[in-house]
Protein backbone atom coordinates (compact mmCIF):
# COMPACT_ATOMS: atom_id res chain seq x y z
CA UNK A 1 0.00 0.00 0.00
CA UNK A 2 2.56 2.35 1.03
CA UNK A 3 5.73 1.19 -1.82
CA UNK A 4 5.39 4.80 -3.33
CA UNK A 5 6.10 6.38 0.11
CA UNK A 6 8.90 4.47 0.77
CA UNK A 7 11.52 6.43 -1.27
CA UNK A 8 10.65 8.98 0.69
CA UNK A 9 10.66 7.65 3.82
CA UNK A 10 14.21 5.76 2.94
CA UNK A 11 16.30 4.33 5.21
CA UNK A 12 18.59 7.30 5.97
CA UNK A 13 15.46 9.60 6.53
CA UNK A 14 14.13 7.12 8.91
CA UNK A 15 17.19 6.77 10.99
CA UNK A 16 17.94 10.40 11.13
CA UNK A 17 14.36 11.40 12.01
CA UNK A 18 13.91 9.09 14.82
CA UNK A 19 17.46 9.04 16.05
CA UNK A 20 19.01 12.20 15.53
CA UNK A 21 22.66 12.68 16.44
CA UNK A 22 22.44 16.96 16.78
CA UNK A 23 19.16 17.29 18.53
CA UNK A 24 19.55 19.68 21.78
CA UNK A 25 20.99 22.43 22.73
CA UNK A 26 24.59 23.73 21.36
CA UNK A 27 26.05 24.81 24.85
CA UNK A 28 28.44 27.45 23.39
CA UNK A 29 26.33 28.58 20.48
CA UNK A 30 26.94 31.39 18.93
CA UNK A 31 24.26 32.01 17.28
CA UNK A 32 20.29 31.06 16.89
CA UNK A 33 17.09 31.23 15.00
CA UNK A 34 13.34 29.95 15.35
CA UNK A 35 11.88 28.58 12.35
CA UNK A 36 8.23 27.91 12.03
CA UNK A 37 5.61 26.50 10.26
CA UNK A 38 2.40 28.11 11.18
CA UNK A 39 0.51 26.61 8.84
CA UNK A 40 1.11 23.05 10.03
CA UNK A 41 2.68 23.18 13.53
CA UNK A 42 6.30 22.52 12.96
CA UNK A 43 9.00 24.31 14.78
CA UNK A 44 13.00 24.34 15.17
CA UNK A 45 15.90 26.14 16.67
CA UNK A 46 18.95 26.02 15.23
CA UNK A 47 21.90 26.56 17.23
CA UNK A 48 25.46 27.11 14.99
CA UNK A 49 28.91 27.81 16.92
CA UNK A 50 31.51 29.87 14.32
CA UNK A 51 35.60 29.59 14.06
CA UNK A 52 36.49 32.38 11.77
CA UNK A 53 34.83 31.42 8.90
CA UNK A 54 34.03 28.62 9.14
CA UNK A 55 30.17 26.45 11.10
CA UNK A 56 32.28 24.52 13.50
CA UNK A 57 29.49 22.77 15.19
CA UNK A 58 25.33 23.15 14.52
CA UNK A 59 22.52 20.84 16.44
CA UNK A 60 18.45 22.24 16.73
CA UNK A 61 15.94 21.64 18.95
CA UNK A 62 12.45 20.57 17.12
CA UNK A 63 8.75 19.17 16.93
CA UNK A 64 8.18 17.97 13.82
CA UNK A 65 7.53 15.32 11.48
CA UNK A 66 10.15 12.74 10.55
CA UNK A 67 10.84 14.47 6.97
CA UNK A 68 11.83 17.79 9.13
CA UNK A 69 13.62 16.35 12.17
CA UNK A 70 15.58 14.41 8.98
CA UNK A 71 16.57 17.14 7.23
CA UNK A 72 17.18 19.35 10.31
CA UNK A 73 19.87 16.54 11.33
CA UNK A 74 21.55 15.81 7.82
CA UNK A 75 21.89 19.40 7.67
CA UNK A 76 23.82 19.20 10.68
CA UNK A 77 25.91 16.65 9.71
CA UNK A 78 26.62 18.74 6.47
CA UNK A 79 27.58 21.95 7.47
CA UNK A 80 30.10 21.43 10.33
CA UNK A 81 33.07 22.19 8.87
CA UNK A 82 32.42 24.19 5.95
CA UNK A 83 32.79 27.60 5.30
CA UNK A 84 29.77 30.18 6.18
CA UNK A 85 29.33 31.10 2.20
CA UNK A 86 29.50 27.45 1.14
CA UNK A 87 26.15 26.97 3.77
CA UNK A 88 24.61 29.31 2.03
CA UNK A 89 25.18 27.74 -1.31
CA UNK A 90 24.24 23.82 -0.20
CA UNK A 91 20.75 25.86 1.41
CA UNK A 92 20.13 27.11 -1.97
CA UNK A 93 21.10 24.19 -3.91
CA UNK A 94 18.96 21.76 -1.12
CA UNK A 95 15.69 23.77 -1.46
CA UNK A 96 16.33 23.64 -5.45
CA UNK A 97 16.70 20.04 -5.22
CA UNK A 98 13.55 19.58 -2.49
CA UNK A 99 11.33 21.05 -5.49
CA UNK A 100 13.07 19.31 -8.27
CA UNK A 101 14.46 16.11 -7.25
CA UNK A 102 17.75 17.11 -8.90
CA UNK A 103 21.14 18.59 -7.52
CA UNK A 104 23.19 21.05 -9.75
CA UNK A 105 26.15 20.02 -8.15
CA UNK A 106 26.52 16.99 -7.09
CA UNK A 107 29.34 16.78 -4.56
CA UNK A 108 30.02 14.62 -1.74
CA UNK A 109 28.19 17.03 0.47
CA UNK A 110 25.31 17.19 -1.88
CA UNK A 111 25.54 13.46 -2.11
CA UNK A 112 24.71 12.69 1.80
CA UNK A 113 22.30 15.31 1.40
CA UNK A 114 20.52 13.03 -1.48
CA UNK A 115 17.77 11.52 0.72
CA UNK A 116 15.79 14.73 1.11
CA UNK A 117 15.61 14.71 -2.66
CA UNK A 118 12.58 12.39 -2.82
CA UNK A 119 10.33 15.20 -1.28
CA UNK A 120 10.12 16.33 -4.51
CA UNK A 121 7.60 13.95 -5.50
CA UNK A 122 5.48 15.03 -2.05
CA UNK A 123 5.09 19.40 -3.05
CA UNK A 124 3.14 19.76 0.32
CA UNK A 125 5.89 18.30 2.18
CA UNK A 126 8.91 20.33 0.54
CA UNK A 127 8.76 23.37 3.51
CA UNK A 128 9.22 20.53 5.90
CA UNK A 129 12.36 20.24 4.33
CA UNK A 130 13.61 23.80 3.94
CA UNK A 131 12.27 24.88 7.05
CA UNK A 132 15.62 24.04 9.68
CA UNK A 133 17.78 25.44 6.62
CA UNK A 134 16.05 28.62 6.41
CA UNK A 135 16.38 28.90 10.42
CA UNK A 136 20.09 28.10 9.86
CA UNK A 137 20.42 31.10 7.65
CA UNK A 138 18.58 33.08 9.90
CA UNK A 139 21.18 31.96 12.31
CA UNK A 140 23.82 32.88 10.59
CA UNK A 141 22.70 36.21 9.93
CA UNK A 142 22.28 36.95 13.39
CA UNK A 143 17.80 37.11 12.92
CA UNK A 144 15.90 35.79 15.80
CA UNK A 145 13.30 34.68 13.54
CA UNK A 146 13.06 33.33 10.41
CA UNK A 147 10.70 34.35 7.77
CA UNK A 148 8.75 31.63 6.88
CA UNK B 1 -31.07 -0.48 15.98
CA UNK B 2 -34.21 1.19 16.09
CA UNK B 3 -35.28 2.54 12.50
CA UNK B 4 -38.45 3.53 13.32
CA UNK B 5 -39.55 7.05 11.83
CA UNK B 6 -36.01 7.42 10.41
CA UNK B 7 -36.19 9.78 7.27
CA UNK B 8 -34.79 7.55 4.53
CA UNK B 9 -31.42 8.63 3.19
CA UNK B 10 -30.15 6.82 -0.27
CA UNK B 11 -26.11 7.53 -0.22
CA UNK B 12 -25.68 6.00 -3.11
CA UNK B 13 -27.71 8.30 -4.83
CA UNK B 14 -26.36 11.39 -2.80
CA UNK B 15 -22.98 9.90 -3.64
CA UNK B 16 -24.11 9.83 -7.60
CA UNK B 17 -24.70 13.42 -7.17
CA UNK B 18 -21.42 14.26 -7.09
CA UNK B 19 -18.71 13.98 -9.71
CA UNK B 20 -15.52 14.36 -7.81
CA UNK B 21 -15.57 11.19 -5.41
CA UNK B 22 -15.84 9.16 -8.85
CA UNK B 23 -12.14 10.35 -9.40
CA UNK B 24 -9.08 8.00 -8.44
CA UNK B 25 -6.05 9.58 -6.68
CA UNK B 26 -2.45 7.74 -6.86
CA UNK B 27 -4.23 5.14 -8.28
CA UNK B 28 -6.46 4.67 -5.46
CA UNK B 29 -10.27 5.31 -4.98
CA UNK B 30 -10.76 8.90 -3.72
CA UNK B 31 -11.60 8.76 -0.19
CA UNK B 32 -12.48 12.42 1.08
CA UNK B 33 -12.51 12.52 4.27
CA UNK B 34 -11.55 16.52 4.53
CA UNK B 35 -14.97 18.11 4.21
CA UNK B 36 -14.78 20.26 7.35
CA UNK B 37 -11.81 22.36 5.18
CA UNK B 38 -14.23 22.20 1.94
CA UNK B 39 -16.82 20.27 1.16
CA UNK B 40 -17.41 19.08 -2.45
CA UNK B 41 -20.00 20.28 -4.54
CA UNK B 42 -22.99 18.44 -5.95
CA UNK B 43 -23.50 18.38 -10.00
CA UNK B 44 -26.63 20.60 -9.30
CA UNK B 45 -24.60 23.50 -7.33
CA UNK B 46 -21.95 22.75 -10.80
CA UNK B 47 -24.80 23.10 -13.18
CA UNK B 48 -26.80 26.15 -12.03
CA UNK B 49 -23.60 28.36 -11.71
CA UNK B 50 -22.65 26.96 -15.48
CA UNK B 51 -26.19 27.69 -16.25
CA UNK B 52 -26.35 31.10 -14.93
CA UNK B 53 -23.14 32.59 -17.06
CA UNK B 54 -24.62 30.86 -20.05
CA UNK B 55 -28.18 32.06 -19.72
CA UNK B 56 -28.63 34.16 -17.09
CA UNK B 57 -26.45 36.66 -16.37
CA UNK B 58 -26.17 40.44 -15.81
CA UNK B 59 -24.81 42.83 -12.97
CA UNK B 60 -27.59 43.52 -9.89
CA UNK B 61 -29.04 46.27 -8.46
CA UNK B 62 -28.14 48.51 -11.46
CA UNK B 63 -29.30 47.83 -14.72
CA UNK B 64 -32.67 49.01 -16.07
CA UNK B 65 -32.87 45.94 -18.40
CA UNK B 66 -34.04 42.22 -18.49
CA UNK B 67 -31.08 40.23 -17.45
CA UNK B 68 -30.25 42.64 -14.44
CA UNK B 69 -33.69 42.29 -13.39
CA UNK B 70 -33.62 38.50 -13.38
CA UNK B 71 -30.07 38.47 -11.90
CA UNK B 72 -31.30 40.28 -9.41
CA UNK B 73 -33.75 38.42 -8.29
CA UNK B 74 -31.87 35.57 -8.39
CA UNK B 75 -29.40 36.56 -6.28
CA UNK B 76 -32.03 38.28 -3.97
CA UNK B 77 -33.83 35.08 -3.94
CA UNK B 78 -31.25 33.55 -2.03
CA UNK B 79 -31.32 36.00 0.82
CA UNK B 80 -34.84 34.87 1.11
CA UNK B 81 -34.04 31.32 1.14
CA UNK B 82 -30.72 31.59 3.51
CA UNK B 83 -33.21 33.62 6.09
CA UNK B 84 -35.38 30.55 5.28
CA UNK B 85 -32.60 28.20 6.14
CA UNK B 86 -31.76 29.46 9.59
CA UNK B 87 -35.59 30.49 10.44
CA UNK B 88 -34.32 34.52 10.27
CA UNK B 89 -37.56 36.53 10.45
CA UNK B 90 -37.00 39.22 7.71
CA UNK B 91 -34.42 38.40 4.70
CA UNK B 92 -32.92 42.00 5.07
CA UNK B 93 -31.18 40.78 8.31
CA UNK B 94 -29.09 38.65 6.06
CA UNK B 95 -25.80 40.00 4.74
CA UNK B 96 -23.40 37.99 1.91
CA UNK B 97 -19.99 38.55 2.37
CA UNK B 98 -17.29 36.06 0.84
CA UNK B 99 -16.62 33.75 3.72
CA UNK B 100 -16.99 33.32 7.68
CA UNK B 101 -13.74 35.02 8.46
CA UNK B 102 -15.08 37.99 6.54
CA UNK B 103 -18.28 38.07 8.21
CA UNK B 104 -17.06 38.22 11.71
CA UNK B 105 -14.35 41.03 10.82
CA UNK B 106 -17.10 42.95 9.47
CA UNK B 107 -19.18 42.56 12.71
CA UNK B 108 -15.39 43.28 14.73
CA UNK B 109 -15.74 46.39 12.67
CA UNK B 110 -19.01 47.58 12.62
CA UNK B 111 -20.56 46.14 15.65
CA UNK B 112 -17.10 46.15 18.11
CA UNK B 113 -15.45 49.54 16.51
CA UNK B 114 -18.72 51.69 15.44
CA UNK B 115 -20.89 50.13 18.64
CA UNK B 116 -19.00 48.95 21.55
CA UNK B 117 -16.83 51.33 23.95
CA UNK B 118 -13.75 50.78 24.77
CA UNK B 119 -13.59 49.49 28.17
CA UNK B 120 -16.16 46.59 27.02
CA UNK B 121 -14.82 43.25 26.81
CA UNK B 122 -15.33 40.51 23.87
CA UNK B 123 -15.56 36.46 25.11
CA UNK B 124 -13.72 34.08 22.94
CA UNK B 125 -13.92 30.21 23.84
CA UNK B 126 -10.37 28.36 23.85
CA UNK B 127 -11.65 26.07 20.41
CA UNK B 128 -11.93 28.98 18.47
CA UNK B 129 -11.05 28.84 14.87
CA UNK B 130 -8.30 31.82 14.22
CA UNK B 131 -11.10 32.75 12.40
CA UNK B 132 -13.04 34.24 15.74
CA UNK B 133 -10.26 34.83 17.38
CA UNK B 134 -7.55 37.30 15.53
CA UNK B 135 -10.18 39.94 14.63
CA UNK B 136 -11.09 40.72 18.35
CA UNK B 137 -7.62 40.51 19.16
CA UNK B 138 -7.34 43.17 16.33
CA UNK B 139 -10.18 44.96 17.93
CA UNK B 140 -8.80 44.82 21.27
CA UNK B 141 -5.24 46.01 20.32
CA UNK B 142 -7.09 48.98 18.02
CA UNK B 143 -10.25 49.89 20.20
CA UNK B 144 -9.30 49.08 24.03
CA UNK B 145 -11.22 46.21 23.83
CA UNK B 146 -10.78 43.62 26.66
CA UNK B 147 -10.83 40.17 25.01
CA UNK B 148 -11.38 36.57 27.59
CA UNK B 149 -10.95 33.67 26.99
CA UNK B 150 -13.99 31.02 28.29
CA UNK B 151 -11.91 27.98 28.77
CA UNK B 152 -13.03 24.19 27.54
CA UNK B 153 -13.27 21.02 30.24
CA UNK B 154 -10.42 18.37 29.42
CA UNK B 155 -13.35 16.58 27.08
CA UNK B 156 -13.62 19.54 24.80
CA UNK B 157 -16.88 21.21 26.24
CA UNK B 158 -16.76 24.61 27.03
CA UNK B 159 -16.99 24.67 30.60
CA UNK B 160 -20.00 26.49 31.67
CA UNK B 161 -19.77 27.58 35.00
CA UNK B 162 -16.38 29.55 34.01
CA UNK B 163 -17.95 31.19 31.31
CA UNK B 164 -20.67 32.24 33.37
CA UNK B 165 -18.00 33.55 35.55
CA UNK B 166 -16.71 35.58 32.68
CA UNK B 167 -19.95 37.51 32.56
CA UNK B 168 -20.72 38.34 35.93
CA UNK B 169 -18.93 41.75 35.80
CA UNK B 170 -21.21 42.91 33.10
CA UNK B 171 -17.95 44.37 30.88
CA UNK B 172 -19.14 42.05 28.38
CA UNK B 173 -20.40 43.36 25.28
CA UNK B 174 -19.98 40.75 23.57
CA UNK B 175 -19.58 36.77 23.25
CA UNK B 176 -17.84 35.23 20.34
CA UNK B 177 -18.24 31.42 20.41
CA UNK B 178 -18.16 28.27 18.06
CA UNK B 179 -21.48 26.55 17.50
CA UNK B 180 -19.10 23.05 16.01
CA UNK B 181 -15.77 23.16 17.04
CA UNK B 182 -13.62 22.73 13.51
CA UNK B 183 -11.14 20.57 15.89
CA UNK B 184 -12.76 18.34 18.05
CA UNK B 185 -16.46 18.40 16.95
CA UNK B 186 -17.87 19.56 19.86
CA UNK B 187 -21.53 21.27 19.14
CA UNK B 188 -21.73 23.55 21.81
CA UNK B 189 -25.17 24.65 24.04
CA UNK B 190 -25.49 27.82 21.79
CA UNK B 191 -28.92 27.81 23.66
CA UNK B 192 -27.68 28.06 26.88
CA UNK B 193 -24.88 30.39 25.90
CA UNK B 194 -27.21 33.08 24.15
CA UNK B 195 -29.26 32.93 26.91
CA UNK B 196 -26.34 33.81 29.85
CA UNK B 197 -24.99 35.94 27.48
CA UNK B 198 -28.31 38.31 27.67
CA UNK B 199 -28.65 37.99 30.87
CA UNK B 200 -25.73 39.93 31.09
CA UNK B 201 -26.52 42.20 28.76
CA UNK B 202 -23.84 40.82 25.69
CA UNK B 203 -25.12 40.13 22.61
CA UNK B 204 -23.99 36.95 21.03
CA UNK B 205 -22.62 35.44 17.82
CA UNK B 206 -21.75 31.73 16.62
CA UNK B 207 -19.65 30.89 14.20
CA UNK B 208 -21.65 28.64 12.56
CA UNK B 209 -19.25 27.39 9.70
CA UNK B 210 -19.34 23.92 10.97
CA UNK B 211 -22.32 23.68 12.92
CA UNK B 212 -24.71 25.01 9.57
CA UNK B 213 -23.57 21.60 7.55
CA UNK B 214 -24.71 18.91 10.43
CA UNK B 215 -27.55 20.46 11.96
CA UNK B 216 -30.73 22.06 11.50
CA UNK B 217 -30.08 26.15 12.97
CA UNK B 218 -33.20 28.32 13.93
CA UNK B 219 -31.29 31.63 14.81
CA UNK B 220 -34.75 32.55 16.82
CA UNK B 221 -34.85 29.40 18.56
CA UNK B 222 -31.08 30.25 19.57
CA UNK B 223 -31.27 34.06 20.30
CA UNK B 224 -28.71 34.17 18.26
CA UNK B 225 -27.82 38.00 17.69
CA UNK B 226 -25.51 37.02 15.14
CA UNK B 227 -24.89 34.16 13.10
CA UNK B 228 -22.08 33.24 10.42
CA UNK B 229 -21.65 30.26 7.82
CA UNK B 230 -19.86 29.87 4.37
CA UNK B 231 -20.90 28.70 1.52
CA UNK B 232 -17.78 26.43 0.52
CA UNK B 233 -18.45 24.02 3.58
CA UNK B 234 -22.26 23.80 3.18
CA UNK B 235 -21.77 21.87 -0.32
CA UNK B 236 -21.73 25.36 -2.09
CA UNK B 237 -19.35 26.64 -3.89
CA UNK B 238 -16.62 28.91 -2.39
CA UNK B 239 -16.49 33.23 -2.31
CA UNK B 240 -19.58 33.34 -0.75
CA UNK B 241 -20.76 33.20 3.15
CA UNK B 242 -23.75 34.74 4.67
CA UNK B 243 -24.89 36.01 8.28
CA UNK B 244 -27.88 36.44 9.94
CA UNK B 245 -27.82 39.50 12.62
CA UNK B 246 -31.20 40.93 13.99
CA UNK B 247 -32.05 43.87 12.32
CA UNK B 248 -31.74 46.41 15.05
CA UNK B 249 -28.16 45.81 15.40
CA UNK B 250 -27.76 46.08 11.26
CA UNK B 251 -29.25 49.39 12.05
CA UNK B 252 -27.27 50.73 14.53
CA UNK B 253 -23.89 49.48 12.99
CA UNK B 254 -21.80 51.77 10.50
CA UNK B 255 -21.15 50.07 7.01
CA UNK B 256 -18.24 47.61 6.53
CA UNK B 257 -16.41 48.95 3.34
CA UNK B 258 -17.53 51.73 1.35
CA UNK B 259 -18.28 51.73 -2.79
CA UNK B 260 -20.89 51.63 -5.09
CA UNK B 261 -24.07 49.69 -3.99
CA UNK B 262 -23.79 50.04 -0.23
CA UNK B 263 -24.67 54.21 -0.82
CA UNK B 264 -27.80 55.72 -0.79
CA UNK B 265 -26.61 59.38 -2.33
CA UNK B 266 -23.01 60.50 -2.72
CA UNK B 267 -21.72 64.09 -3.50
CA UNK B 268 -18.24 65.21 -2.50
CA UNK B 269 -19.31 66.09 0.50
CA UNK B 270 -20.90 63.93 1.57
CA UNK B 271 -22.67 60.10 1.20
CA UNK B 272 -26.06 58.23 2.80
CA UNK B 273 -25.99 54.51 3.24
CA UNK B 274 -28.40 52.54 1.79
CA UNK B 275 -31.34 50.09 3.48
CA UNK B 276 -29.72 47.02 5.25
CA UNK B 277 -28.57 44.78 4.34
CA UNK B 278 -27.58 46.37 1.36
CA UNK B 279 -24.95 48.99 3.38
CA UNK B 280 -22.38 46.31 4.07
CA UNK B 281 -22.16 45.22 0.53
CA UNK B 282 -20.07 47.17 -1.19
CA UNK B 283 -19.20 46.92 -4.94
CA UNK B 284 -20.52 43.94 -7.29
CA UNK B 285 -20.90 41.01 -4.87
CA UNK B 286 -20.12 37.44 -5.89
CA UNK B 287 -23.53 36.87 -7.76
CA UNK B 288 -22.53 33.60 -9.08
CA UNK B 289 -20.98 32.04 -6.36
CA UNK B 290 -24.26 33.35 -4.49
CA UNK B 291 -26.34 31.31 -6.84
CA UNK B 292 -24.43 28.45 -6.56
CA UNK B 293 -24.71 28.57 -2.46
CA UNK B 294 -29.02 29.22 -2.85
CA UNK B 295 -28.67 25.73 -5.30
CA UNK B 296 -26.95 24.00 -2.71
CA UNK B 297 -28.92 24.83 0.19
CA UNK B 298 -31.97 23.32 -2.33
CA UNK B 299 -30.03 20.44 -2.70
CA UNK B 300 -29.34 20.38 1.61
CA UNK B 301 -33.67 20.96 2.22
CA UNK B 302 -34.41 18.48 -0.61
CA UNK B 303 -32.52 15.71 1.79
CA UNK B 304 -33.22 17.30 5.31
CA UNK B 305 -31.45 17.80 8.36
CA UNK B 306 -33.33 14.66 10.04
CA UNK B 307 -32.04 12.69 7.45
CA UNK B 308 -28.29 14.25 7.50
CA UNK B 309 -28.42 13.96 11.40
CA UNK B 310 -28.99 10.38 11.39
CA UNK B 311 -26.87 9.41 8.85
CA UNK B 312 -23.99 11.10 10.43
CA UNK B 313 -25.16 9.64 14.17
CA UNK B 314 -24.40 6.50 12.33
CA UNK B 315 -20.91 7.79 11.15
CA UNK B 316 -19.75 9.57 14.10
CA UNK B 317 -20.96 5.85 16.21
CA UNK B 318 -19.21 3.50 13.66
CA UNK B 319 -15.91 5.94 13.50
CA UNK B 320 -15.40 6.57 17.04
CA UNK B 321 -15.54 2.62 17.25
CA UNK B 322 -13.08 1.57 14.74
CA UNK B 323 -10.74 4.58 15.73
CA UNK B 324 -10.73 3.24 19.20
CA UNK B 325 -9.77 -0.68 17.93
CA UNK B 326 -6.78 0.97 16.03
CA UNK B 327 -3.50 0.64 18.91
CA UNK B 328 -1.78 3.92 19.39
CA UNK B 329 -4.79 6.13 18.23
CA UNK B 330 -5.88 8.68 20.64
CA UNK B 331 -8.99 10.98 19.40
CA UNK B 332 -8.96 14.48 20.88
CA UNK B 333 -12.78 15.39 22.20
CA UNK B 334 -15.23 13.10 24.08
CA UNK B 335 -18.18 15.39 23.97
CA UNK B 336 -21.16 14.43 24.90
CA UNK B 337 -22.41 15.95 21.87
CA UNK B 338 -20.54 16.00 18.95
CA UNK B 339 -20.37 16.00 14.95
CA UNK B 340 -18.69 14.18 12.64
CA UNK B 341 -15.21 15.86 12.81
CA UNK B 342 -12.36 13.41 14.33
CA UNK B 343 -8.96 14.96 15.44
CA UNK B 344 -6.48 12.42 16.26
CA UNK B 345 -2.97 11.65 17.35
CA UNK B 346 -0.75 8.34 16.57
CA UNK B 347 1.84 6.83 18.53
CA UNK B 348 5.43 6.84 16.83
CA UNK B 349 3.99 8.90 14.00
CA UNK B 350 3.63 12.19 13.22
CA UNK B 351 0.59 13.92 11.79
CA UNK B 352 2.24 15.01 8.26
CA UNK B 353 3.84 11.86 8.24
CA UNK B 354 -0.17 9.76 8.97
CA UNK B 355 -1.30 12.20 6.47
CA UNK B 356 0.63 11.77 3.48
CA UNK B 357 0.45 8.15 4.16
CA UNK B 358 -2.76 8.08 3.61
CA UNK B 359 -2.84 10.28 1.24
CA UNK B 360 -0.86 7.75 -0.98
CA UNK B 361 -3.67 5.46 -0.28
CA UNK B 362 -6.03 7.70 -1.87
CA UNK B 363 -7.35 9.29 1.37
CA UNK B 364 -7.54 12.92 2.03
CA UNK B 365 -7.57 13.64 5.82
CA UNK B 366 -6.24 17.33 7.21
CA UNK B 367 -2.90 17.79 9.24
CA UNK B 368 -1.40 20.42 11.28
CA UNK B 369 -3.04 22.65 13.64
CA UNK B 370 -6.79 22.97 11.65
CA UNK B 371 -6.40 27.04 12.46
CA UNK B 372 -6.52 26.85 15.91
CA UNK B 373 -2.96 27.18 17.40
CA UNK B 374 -4.37 28.13 21.12
CA UNK B 375 -6.74 24.65 21.37
CA UNK B 376 -3.47 22.76 20.44
CA UNK B 377 -1.39 23.97 22.91
CA UNK B 378 -4.22 23.46 25.43
CA UNK B 379 -4.82 20.04 24.37
CA UNK B 380 -0.73 19.91 24.41
CA UNK B 381 -0.58 18.59 20.97
CA UNK B 382 1.62 20.23 18.45
CA UNK B 383 -0.58 19.16 15.41
CA UNK B 384 -2.67 16.14 14.84
CA UNK B 385 -4.25 14.41 12.21
CA UNK B 386 -8.11 14.99 11.23
CA UNK B 387 -11.21 13.21 9.55
CA UNK B 388 -13.76 15.06 8.96
CA UNK B 389 -17.71 13.83 7.12
CA UNK B 390 -19.85 15.10 4.73
CA UNK B 391 -23.11 14.06 3.44
CA UNK B 392 -21.34 11.65 1.11
CA UNK B 393 -19.22 9.82 3.00
CA UNK B 394 -19.83 6.12 3.59
CA UNK B 395 -18.65 3.34 6.65
CA UNK B 396 -16.96 1.87 3.78
CA UNK B 397 -14.65 4.66 3.56
CA UNK B 398 -14.43 5.22 7.43
CA UNK B 399 -13.32 1.38 6.96
CA UNK B 400 -10.43 2.14 4.31
CA UNK B 401 -9.11 5.05 6.81
CA UNK B 402 -9.30 2.62 9.65
CA UNK B 403 -7.35 -0.17 7.93
CA UNK B 404 -4.96 2.26 6.19
CA UNK B 405 -4.31 3.36 9.84
CA UNK B 406 -3.36 -0.07 10.93
CA UNK B 407 -0.86 -0.43 8.41
CA UNK B 408 0.33 3.54 9.39
CA UNK B 409 1.16 2.52 12.62
CA UNK B 410 2.82 -0.72 11.42
CA UNK B 411 5.33 1.66 9.18
CA UNK B 412 6.11 3.75 12.09
CA UNK B 413 6.26 1.19 14.66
Amino acid sequence: MFDDVRALYSDAIRQHGRHPVHAGRLPDADGSAKGDNPMCGDRVTVFIRRAGAIISQASFEARGCEISLASADLMCDAVAGQALERVRGLAGEVETMARTGQCDVCDAVMTRLQPLAAVHDFPSRVKCVTLPWRALIAAMDGSEEMAQ
Amino acid sequence: MNSISRPTFDLDRIRADFPILGQTVHGKPFVFLDSAASAQKPRQVIGAMVEVMETQYANVHRGIHWMSERTTEAYEGVRTKVAKLLNAPDAREIVFAKNSTELINLVAHCYGRGVMRPGEAVIVSEMEHHANLVPWQMLRDQHGIELRVAPITDNGELDMPAFERLLEDGKVGLVAVTHMSNVLGTVTPATRIAAMAHAHGAKVLFDGSQAVVHRRVDVQALDADFYVFTGHKLYGPTGIGAMYAKRELLERMPPFMGGGDMIGSVSFEHSTWAEIPHKFEAGTPPIIEAIGLGVAIDWVEAIGYDAIAGHEADLVEYTLRRMAEIPGIRVLGTAQDRGGVFSFTMKNAHAHDIATLLDRGGIAVRAGNHCAEPLMRRLGVDSTARASVGIYTSTEEIDVLANALVRVGEFFA
